[in-house]
């Protein structure tokens, strides 16, 4: 008896922590249990030393000390006040518009309102809730297939998991010992690429099925003219006008930054980037504003409105992630001038009653608690692992296994694929991560290119039938009896789990395709974190020309399909600059630690 | 059972008022943060004192609101297999969870605690960074949380025990809206207030 238990020691500790979790007891006090009580039999075996957990509290205080997860509450409260600020709701009803009158329109601007989201909150819940209840009444008043309505919103919520700055990225940062900054930097051209190939999928739905992703009819435009144009020629103009603008700028940016501070090395591209976008930004926004004010009818409503939606977010990625890839704030800081802009905004806006602040303050409390405890536990559960050769136990495991660094990659991601099934993304993160990544650095696996592949991987288990979370925020809101229409005054059926759970294939299948192709081309990740340091102010300029090709004429576009390339050529492009934060933000923290 | 009750009833008060203080331990946390971040730009000022009071603060939501989450029941479960047991089964693997497993940790983690804590008092330890915070405060929180958890814990094991064998109300029992379902009707509540307003405004 004594000798099977010290021989199949760690085996015996899964199968206890497993039946610990699987009982329902909360998974902080789980892990911390089969810690302290594998630990405690192993002093009776005599296996570890009777001090085994004196160092516990001194571990404890080094999770105390530890500046990442700080970041957590921060982006917690940005995501739920934002939610608060109507922010979500002025951007699907106006993009909605700029894309609706034409065929799967409706789900771009889903897709895309989906992705600005991720970009500034990192919140799921939000996201997929706005989305289900403003724009899928929308997308079936006019027809569209319910699948493909429940799939696009469930599918574009979670996207605030896989692009920065969502809050797995931090935890998996913490857990690979590697910097946010780096994650955040290797996460934005995979997550990028997962927002393109889910509006390639809407394009070729509109192909192949048009019935099912019907265009807005002309009487659903609300912001046409006086004489009736839809306003879409004028925001080009803008569009482009702001684009020129911002590609003047950068031309300039380094003369006159040097001028103006007086400093003698050149503007990083980022730099140039990040400000020559926020230019153009803002000469659209003061065109509108003075169009408004002067009733000058120069701009079109459709282009002032599209115009006021789009700053608020802009300016929030600009204060999060502007300022961790310039270098200026930690990631932790960057969340907490987050936190800070979405606050006064929803307070300018009016939108910021007591109550929300106290909702906002109450969620993120109890979030950080219990994600600070399941760290806890797993600390304890650590504890008696590694005392028992515990991860030497795991890397043998993997001895057998065939294929090296890619075979190791795909066994852990169809693990990971089955854990999320049944395990939250932040169990993953703190059970079975800690476990597998000194396997990995090992096998030589670039630790961050390894993490964005578990985010990404992560990112499905919000999808999976029947535990995905955004499938029960979708159900939660999607209508469960069959309702009037209140506009056209048609019946409407109501929407069954089948159909939400039909609608989510589609989106798991290409997210398992980005997985492989993340495996297959390493450098998707990694070129962004390896590329040279100068960056040469040819590169920036295309990049910006590209920028202006693709994300300025795509909101007045009326023909999506002619931009495709471009997207993918600005993606492309998006590697040299990016390549920079990495290091802006290791020298940031240099600085910062001087 | 009366006297216990009454106990378990002034622990969740305690717990509960820890838990409404920590809030606001967290918007104090985010403008020292991001303060700092802004003054450090603008000023070239940055002080150690405050990083690290982010931290403490941090470190004081985490571990004094331990107790605070279990009684909210935040702590999250593996529900796959327990959703489908009986009330009063569930109720039995707490009892047990907690008195085989979250007591004795509890316990542990307060007695190895305390004479850390004790050290660094006695001893008056300062952070070793410059301009940095006495190190004391710190270290009480680990104690002191682990007891308000282990009092919570006691907390549930009695209003767990009251149910299982005095009939009381099942205490794992919701059958109010989920907090999903709270954050929906409230988004649409407020979707509905602005369309009203928004009509009018146009009308006038």
């Amino acid at each position: 008896m004594i000798e099977f238990l010290t021989g199949q020691f760690v085996p015996l500790m899964f199968v206890g922590l497993f039946f610990f979790l699987i009982m329902g007891f909360p998974v902080a006090f789980s892990l911390a249990a089969t810690g302290l009580f594998f630990g405690l039999i192993g002093m009776e075996l005599g296996l570890f030393p009777p001090v085994l957990f004196n160092a516990l509290p001194l571990r404890v205080f080094g999770i105390m000390q530890n500046d990442t997860l700080l970041a957590i509450p921060f982006f917690t409260i940005m995501g739920i006040v934002l939610e608060r600020s109507r922010m979500a709701e002025d951007l699907l009803e106006t993009i909605g518009q700029v894309f609706g009158p034409i065929r799967g329109g409706l789900g771009v601007a889903v897709i895309l309102v989906g992705a600005l989201l991720a970009a500034t909150t990192g919140v799921v819940s939000a996201a997929v809730i706005s989305m289900g209840l403003i724009s899928l009444p929308i997308m079936l008043r006019y027809g569209y297939n319910r699948s493909i309505a429940t799939g696009t919103i469930t599918a574009s919520g979670t996207l605030a998991q896989a692009l920065p700055p969502s809050l797995v990225l931090i935890v998996l940062a913490d857990q690979l010992g590697r910097s946010v900054g780096d994650m955040y930097a290797g996460a934005l051209l995979p997550g990028l690429m997962l927002v393109g190939l889910y509006l390639i999928f809407i394009f070729g739905v509109a192909i192949f099925k048009p019935q099912w992703v019907p265009a807005l009819p002309p009487e659903a435009r609300i912001y046409n003219e006086p004489n009736g144009s839809s306003g879409h020629r004028s925001l080009v103009v803008l569009m482009g006008l702001s684009g020129a603008v911002g590609y003047v700028w950068s031309l300039f940016h380094n003369d006159l930054m040097k001028q103006w501070f007086g400093r003698t090395r050149d503007a990083a591209g980022d730099e140039t980037f990040i400000l020559s976008m926020m230019v153009g930004a803002l000469f659209a926004l003061a065109l509108a504003l003075t169009n408004k004010l002067f009733r000058l009818n120069l701009v079109s409503r459709l282009a002032q409105q599209v115009t006021f939606v789009l700053i608020p977010p802009l300016l929030l990625i600009f204060l999060v992630l502007g300022t961790i890839f310039l270098g200026i704030a930690t990631p932790t800081e960057g969340g907490a001038m987050g936190a800070l802009g979405a606050l006064i905004m929803a307070l300018v806006r009016g939108r910021l009653s007591f109550t929300v602040l106290k909702q906002a303050l109450e969620n993120s409390t109890k979030l950080s608690i219990f994600v600070m405890f399941i760290l806890i536990g797993s600390t304890v559960f650590a504890f008696t692992f590694n005392a028992a050769d515990g991860h030497i136990w795991v890397e043998h495991l993997f001895d057998k296994l065939p294929g090296g660094q890619i075979g190791f990659l795909v066994f852990v991601n169809i693990l990971v694929f089955a854990l999320g099934f049944f395990i939250d993304f932040f169990e993953i993160a703190f059970i079975v991560v800690p476990l597998l990544a000194p396997v990995a650095e090992k096998l030589d696996i670039n630790l961050i290119w390894f993490g964005i592949i578990i985010a990404m991987n992560l990112q499905t288990s919000f999808l999976t039938p029947p535990f995905g979370f955004a499938l029960f925020y979708l159900r939660s809101v999607a209508a469960r009896n069959d309702y009037v229409d209140e506009v056209t005054k048609k019946p409407i059926k109501r929407v069954t789990t089948e159909q939400i759970y039909k609608g989510s294939i589609a989106f798991i299948i290409i997210q398992i395709m980005m997985v492989a192709l993340l495996i297959w081309q390493p450098t998707l990740v990694t070129g962004q974190l390896e590329a040279p340091v100068e960056v040469d102010a040819d590169a920036v300029r295309d990049q910006l020309m590209n920028m202006g090709g693709s994300g300025d004429d795509g909101w007045g576009n009326d023909n999506p399909w002619g931009d495709e390339p471009a997207a993918e050529g600005d993606a492309a492009s998006e590697a040299a600059p990016a390549s920079d934060p990495a290091k802006a933000l290791d020298d940031a923290l240099r600085r910062a630690g001087d | 059972m009366k006297i216990l009750l009454l106990f378990s009833r002034a622990v969740d008060a305690i717990n509960g008022a820890i838990g409404k203080l920590m809030m606001w331990f967290i918007l104090a946390a985010t403008l020292i943060s991001a303060g700092n971040a802004i003054s450090r730009y603008v000023f070239s000022k940055s002080s150690n004192a405050f990083l690290e009071i982010q931290w403490y603060l941090f470190g004081a939501v985490f571990l004094l609101g331990g107790g605070y989450a279990f009684l909210r029941n935040a702590h999250v479960r593996i529900d796959v297999v327990s959703s489908r047991l009986s009330a009063r089964m569930r109720n039995w693997i707490d009892v047990i969870g907690i008195v085989v497993f979250l007591l004795p940790l509890c316990y542990m983690m307060a007695k190895m605690g305390w004479p850390v804590f004790e050290r660094a008092w006695q001893g008056g330890e300062m952070s070793s960074n410059a301009g940095g915070l006495i190190r004391w405060p710190a270290y009480l929180l680990i104690p002191v949380g682990f007891i308000l958890l282990g009092l919570q814990g006691l907390s549930e094991l009695i209003k767990r025990l009251n149910f299982l064998l005095a009939g009381g109300p099942d205490p794992l029992d919701h059958t109010g809206p989920s907090e999903t379902e709270m954050l929906a009707k409230d988004i649409a509540q407020s979707e509905k207030a602005a369309k009203v307003a928004s009509t009018g405004g146009q009308a006038s």
